[in-house]
């Protein structure tokens, strides 16, 4: 390898560091991504100069692997442009897959080809590059397909399904180390397919607002795959990048799941052990109060104080621009509104803020959990648009509920409740939540988009 | 490179990666969770470098699989990490409360 081509690869690394240094941070952020964006296009150009000794002769292919680049990029480029703000977790977990599944690729070519001429060493890590990128590609599309709504997004609890997916576990390892002992390629490919139904077994009991935590786990396993598959090819840079990303997804990880306010642990077998719920219809039953626009308004345009509770709804319903044209008429009676953020409103964390973004609001008006949490008490008015497991008191107060632990914001402490909703369907948990038959909530029922143009052109008429 | 070196490194690198993100805000976790996966796309280089060797058949189709797969995962990352963070951009200079 030319000494340039190392220098190169030595600035690419560089380049990655500075990129997740800079995405730590709101200021530099874009900038951080563009120099990731920089190191991996130096690393892929030089990557074509690595000369005579490593290729054994010219570098051959150049044309057919010219063209895949573009294919990809091209197909990367489109879907990136295209989708839709409010589907991104489900973006992300695509885009993990398809790298987590190339890094598997990389290493089954690795050892068709060079299988016997490897140390244990690096036997092994070709092998754990197949396992844990096949279980990564394999458990990102189900998570794409979960959050797509290709399937359904609750956890899906098979019958004896923890016992299925420890023997799945101890298979897929017993196969893994038969195969660093006696090289086969038959065994190679039982072992890719065992891995892919791990993924499958992982992710499947997962659901509801855990999904975004697996993605991040997902994410930190790709990185791993991509560090062994650097080991395995003993190049510096992709042990350096594969690795960085694994250990900050992994922190990353640990850091949603403490937002979500569980461990890990109980994220990722929460549902092998948690009890069915029943109750869901029984809402239908209870009595609740619902209310008009006009009413919505009247009471908001008396109020000193509002909070703005926005979910995902919200954002299904495209009215963050209708929430913000309200906010600014409210402003402008001089009424004190803000938006009250839970770490995890959306489907990942963060999700709500780009959402918000993304329709102008300005940042000021954005409070997070624990700055707004004591506020509710001397609130007027809460106005709930498209968000549920957030606000939903059970967190507190039910031990048996799958969301039990998590921090929620405390609505149900402010004067009046309103809660936008299109039905009395639950959350996405699936809980039933008792703040909705509290006597101080009205409910707004109707699409989030159309009621709230209704208030705002009954606020205008006041 | 032998592997005690190679292990350093993987090492080193363990410390700097939970190091640079160990601060970061929550509002910037989904750009960050996907920048880091734009990063690993450069799996690319390890695609090209197997395919560069393939002598046809077999590992050429699987070589180009894992090219088309490696830039979906790179470019599409960054393009949609940028997209994300092109409207994080404060209006008018405006301070960003953690």
């Amino acid at each position: 390898m030319p000494t340039w081509v190392r220098l190169a690869e030595l600035a690419a690394a560089v380049l990655f560091i500075l990129a997740l240094k800079g995405l730590s941070s709101p200021k530099s952020a874009r900038r951080g991504n563009l120099l990731g964006a920089l190191g991996a296009t130096v690393a892929t150009v030089v990557a074509f100069y690595y000369g005579q000794k490593f290729f054994g002769g010219p570098i051959k292919n150049v044309q057919p692997i010219l063209a895949a680049i573009a294919v990809g990029s091209l197909i990367g480029f489109i879907a990136a442009r295209r989708v839709q703000m409010t589907q991104m977790p489900q973006m992300v977990a695509l885009f993990n897959g398809v790298g987590g599944g190339a890094a598997a690729v990389v290493s089954v070519i690795e050892f068709l080809t060079a299988a016997n001429s490897e140390t244990t060493a690096m036997l092994t890590a070709t092998v754990f590059t197949v396992v844990v990128g096949s279980v990564s590609f394999s458990g990102s599309i189900l998570t794409f397909m979960k959050l797509q709504e290709l399937m359904t997004s609750r956890p899906v609890v098979i019958v004896a399904g923890r016992y299925i997916t420890s023997l799945a576990g101890i298979a897929t390892i017993a196969v893994a180390i038969s195969l660093v002992v006696n090289p086969s390629n038959a065994v190679l490919f039982g072992l890719l397919f065992l891995s892919l139904i791990m993924g499958i077994l992982l992710v499947l009991p997962v659901g509801g607002a855990d999904v975004p935590i697996v993605i991040s786990l997902l994410n930190a396993f790709t990185g791993l795959s991509v560090a062994a598959s650097g080991y395995v090819l003993g190049n510096v840079l992709l042990i350096v990048a594969g690795t960085l990303v694994g250990a900050s997804g992994t922190l990353l990880t640990r850091l949603m799941a403490q937002a979500m306010g569980r461990p890990l642990t109980n994220t990722m077998f929460g549902a092998f052990t948690a009890k069915a719920i029943t109750n869901s219809g029984t809402g239908e039953d209870r009595p609740v109060k619902s209310a008009s626009p006009d009413d919505v308004s009247i009471m908001l345009a008396y109020a000193r104080k509002v909070i703005i509770v926005p979910g995902y709804g919200l954002a299904v319903a495209q009215a963050q621009n209708t929430i913000r044209e309200l906010v600014e008429i409210l402003s402008a009676k001089g009424i004190q509104v803000d938006y009250a953020i839970h770490p995890v409103a959306g489907r990942m964390p963060g999700h709500m803020n780009v959402l918000l973004a993304e329709a102008n609001v300005p940042y000021q008006q954005l409070k997070e959990m624990d700055e707004i949490n004591p506020e509710f008490a001397e609130t007027d008015v809460v106005l709930v648009v498209g968000a549920n497991d957030v606000v939903n008191p059970a967190a507190r107060n039910d031990p048996s509920a799958p969301i039990y632990g998590m921090p929620i914001l405390n609505v149900d402490q402010a004067q009046q409740i309103v809660f936008l909703k299109r039905s009395m369907r639950p959350g996405f948990a699936g809980i039933e939540n008792e703040v909705l038959f509290d006597p101080k909530t009205s409910l707004l029922f109707g699409d989030a988009k159309e009621t709230l143009t209704k208030v705002v052109s009954a606020l205008k008429a006041l | 490179m032998d592997a005690i070196a190679l292990l350093t490194i993987f090492v080193l690198s363990i410390f700097v990666g939970i190091e640079v993100v160990a601060k970061v805000s929550a509002v910037l976790h989904t750009p960050l969770m996907s920048g880091a996966n734009a990063i690993h796309g450069v799996v690319l280089v390890g695609a090209i470098l197997v395919t560069g060797k393939a002598d046809g058949g077999l590992e050429l189709g699987l070589g180009l699989t894992a090219i088309v797969l490696a830039t979906i995962n790179m470019v599409g990352g960054f393009v949609v990490t940028d997209r994300m963070l092109e409207m994080f951009k404060p209006k008018k200079n405006q301070e960003v409360s953690k």
